[in-house]
């Protein structure tokens, strides 16, 4: 299972970055939605991944029996998908300000404040 | 119990709280801006004194024990950051009340700016890597915000730049993290490199400790990754821009010198040399776009990125007198930097403008305020008795003791640049006479300053100018304590049991 | 520009609001021992607005929800960090969980879950913030598109 993730991964990754590279800013930020998501499965992956063993304490036991899978990933992840989804909210707030302000889907039209 | 470690990041969160449910009353939400952010700073003094009292203060959050929850740790480093952000906090939120107009304040000004401290004192406290990176983008979520606030058009061309590089480098940071516990199944700092001690592959480390330094370079804008910060800082309202200037990138630069004490300490040889180059390359290249320049905040914006070199140039070093340089220099960039943004805005309150061609003749109307700004520039650039000469000679002495000539002869001479950029603001804004308007050229209308206003925006520029001359003249006492805490940060062993108790 | 109101959209969010909203509570609620908790509430409960925003527009929505969504991030950062406070008071670190049993109706009351209800109000109050600002800004750009091309109209008229 790690090695198709790893490829998985991997892909996303590539794709992200080739969109970001682009000059329209929509896809710019798909580029981004897509790196974080790519992230978030790496965090998931690279912890080891273990099916059908949910980490959860059965009823009068105080810990939960046999080998589970490690419960820390999930949090981390859910945290960071809670933080990729608040700035992506915020991104699309902004690229549709500046497509309002600027009036043009392309980053070239863009350099005003660059040096 | 020592709660004053948690509390600089509680204050400034419920004071966004509180300032956020009064949104309706501008009256409200600047008392609270006032007393959240003095609150602050009373408080980062008294962390302050009792970690320079007890040396390392802990706090288990939710009291799970080390390394399973997450802990709050201040050493000397994080307790001086915190107090500089204490004072760069209140003497913004003052001079704010001058310059934020009505719009701003019902966009969420004050809220954010509670946020963005919070965020920025909780980077500086925890002792969680995970957690740094919650608070990073805690901290980059309200700087993204405060960034647009207004909604112009520079601003949304330096927003797009500036989100965009500062979540590549969050998600660097993420999928290190990812990588990192991967390889040893926790996350508490010390936990971490403790555990990293015992692996013996160490290419994998020096993989990791490369991805945290990308990361962390383009937060702190390090050579080559630094062109989001000339490119945004120079377009938000000029409290904001004050605020991001002492802080923001100030946290990357702390996040260098807590990762590459801590955990990668290990190959110093390869990624210490490597942080070097960068120092040296990022003074470089910052100066020199200074000099490019003729905008007020553009000319300041480059000297962050030169100015940052100087730290990491400390860290990159790695001897206890170069960290204790570089401990040193922070301190005295956040206050000097700040106060320059500030007299930046107080010179556009009263002219109207950023641009130094069309600025002149300021000395001769507002001799107080040339003043103000000739002690942090000349402080910037090096000059004694100020906090900056102090600073680099620190950092300079440990560049010759350790015979790395080669940094100690760019430092000079991007010292000797430094102060080419500040008298040519000096020049072009204080000393010549104004330009003669041209056809057709009307000069740029500004609203009368009413006096409590003048009161407002000179108090946080005096004294945060106080601030640096004090720091030259107790040069003694600012400079034993940063080797204490270059001392701290270089035993991590310490730092390890501190945090987990005995010995693992 | 979202058109509010379609007959069945109508009648369907009409149904399914109330039903989106009590599981949102579920959820809250059951985050206490079992999978659940305020962020997914909160984002099942925005789930809910939204529907009725895309129903009936974001002028009704404004006025269903009676406070400002601004307002509920406040209330809801606020009582997060309230939540933090018992354990100072009793000598704990910050954010050390604290029971209660309410005596005479059996319930038990902890600061996680005051800490949840924070978290929900927060994301509620953020996401709906998002989106109906969003909607608000595409209706006034289309209104203005509308006005311009309707004066086009009549000096083609004349």
């Amino acid at each position: 299972m790690e090695p198709l993730m790893a490829i998985a991964i991997g892909i996303a990754y590539a794709t992200a970055i080739y969109m970001m590279l682009r000059r329209s800013i929509v896809k710019l930020v798909i580029g981004i939605l897509l790196i974080s998501n790519a992230a978030n499965l790496l965090v998931f992956t690279a912890a080891g991944l273990k099916r059908g063993a949910p980490p959860l304490i059965p009823e009068g036991a105080s810990a939960p029996i046999g080998d589970v899978a490690d419960p820390l990933p999930q949090a981390l992840v859910l945290t960071a998908i809670v933080i990729a989804f608040g700035v992506l909210t915020f991104s699309v707030v902004l690229i549709r300000r500046a497509y309002l302000i600027v009036k043009a889907d392309d980053l070239d039209q863009m350099k005003d404040t660059d040096t | 119990m020592s709660y004053e470690v948690a509390l600089p990041i509680l204050v400034p969160l419920f004071a966004g709280a509180l300032s956020l449910l009064c949104w309706r009353s501008r009256w409200m939400q600047r008392v609270i801006a006032v007393a959240g952010t003095g609150a602050l700073l009373a408080i980062s003094i008294w962390l302050l004194m009792t970690v320079n009292r007890e040396g390392y203060v802990i706090m288990q959050m939710g009291d799970w024990k080390a390394p399973f929850g997450i802990s709050l740790v201040a050493d000397l480093l994080g307790a001086i950051m915190v107090v500089l952000t204490g004072i760069i906090g209140f003497a913004v939120a003052l001079y704010s009340l001058a310059v934020t107009g009505r719009g701003h304040e019902n966009f969420g000004y004050y809220p954010l700016m509670h946020l963005l401290l919070a965020g920025v004192a909780g980077a500086f406290l925890t002792g969680d890597i995970f957690n740094l990176y919650v608070w990073f983008e805690v901290m980059l979520l309200a700087s993204f915000a405060l960034l647009t606030l207004g909604g112009e058009r520079a601003q949304m061309e330096g927003a797009i730049k500036y989100v965009t590089l500062n979540l590549l480098s969050s998600v660097i940071f993420l999928t290190a993290v990812g990588l990192l516990y991967g390889m040893v199944g926790t996350l508490n700092m010390a936990d971490i490199a403790y555990k990293l001690s015992l692996v013996e592959e160490t290419a994998m480390i020096d993989v990791l400790a490369m991805m945290f330094m990308v990361s962390f370079g383009i937060k702190a804008g390090a050579f080559p990754l630094f062109f989001w910060l000339p490119a945004s800082y120079h377009t938000p309202p000029v409290a904001v821009s004050a605020l991001f200037a002492g802080l923001l990138t100030k946290v990357g630069v702390y996040a260098l010198f807590r990762v590459f004490t801590l955990i990668f300490n290990q190959s110093p040889g390869y990624t210490h040399e490597i942080l070097l180059w960068g120092a040296g390359l990022t003074m470089l290249s910052g100066v020199l776009g200074a000099a490019a320049h003729f905008e007020f905040r553009r000319i300041l914006s480059f000297h962050i990125v030169s100015q940052i070199g100087y730290m990491i140039m400390g860290l990159a070093l790695f001897t206890p007198l170069a960290v204790a340089g570089g401990v040193f220099y922070i301190l005295h960039h956040i206050i000097v930097k700040t106060n320059l943004f500030l007299v930046s805005g107080i010179v556009n309150r009263l002219k109207g403008t950023y641009d130094l061609k069309k600025l002149g003749g300021v000395y001769k109307e507002h001799p107080w305020l040339s003043f103000l700004f000739l002690i942090p520039a000349l402080s910037l650039a090096g000059v004694p008795p100020l906090s900056g000469f102090l600073a680099k000679l620190v950092i300079i002495r440990a560049s010759i003791e350790a015979e790395r000539y080669g940094i100690t002869f760019v430092a000079l001479l991007v010292g000797l640049l430094t102060l080419y950029s500040m008298t040519k603001i000096w020049a072009e804004v204080f000393w010549k006479a104004p330009p003669e308007l041209g056809e057709g050229e009307k000069a740029p209308k500004v609203p009368p300053l009413a006096r409590h206003q003048r009161w407002l925006l000179m108090l946080p520029a005096t004294g945060l100018a106080a601030c640096t001359v004090l720091i030259g003249i107790y040069g003694q006492l600012i400079y034993d304590l940063s080797v204490a805490s270059a001392a701290q940060l270089l035993d991590p062993q310490a730092y390890i049991q501190a945090v987990l108790g005995v010995q693992p | 520009m979202v058109k509010p109101g379609t007959l069945i959209l109508n009648v369907a969010a009409g149904l399914l609001m109330p039903l989106q909203l009590m599981f949102a509570l579920f959820l809250l609620l059951r985050g206490h021992d079992e999978p659940g908790g305020g962020f997914i509430a909160g984002l099942v409960g925005a789930g809910a607005f939204a529907l009725y925003q895309f129903a009936h527009g974001p002028a009704a929505t404004r006025r269903l929800l009676h406070v400002d969504t601004r307002d509920l991030i406040g209330w809801g950062l606020f009582l997060a960090i309230l939540s933090a406070l018992p354990g100072w008071a009793l000598g704990e670190p910050f954010l050390t969980a604290q029971f209660w049993k309410v005596p005479v109706i059996d319930v038990k009351v902890s600061t996680p879950l005051v800490f949840d209800i924070g978290v929900f109000l927060v994301v509620l109050g953020s996401v709906l913030t998002a989106v109906i600002t969003l909607t608000e800004l595409d209706q006034a750009e289309a209104e203005r598109k509308e006005r311009r091309e309707e004066g086009r109209d009549k000096t083609w008229n004349r």
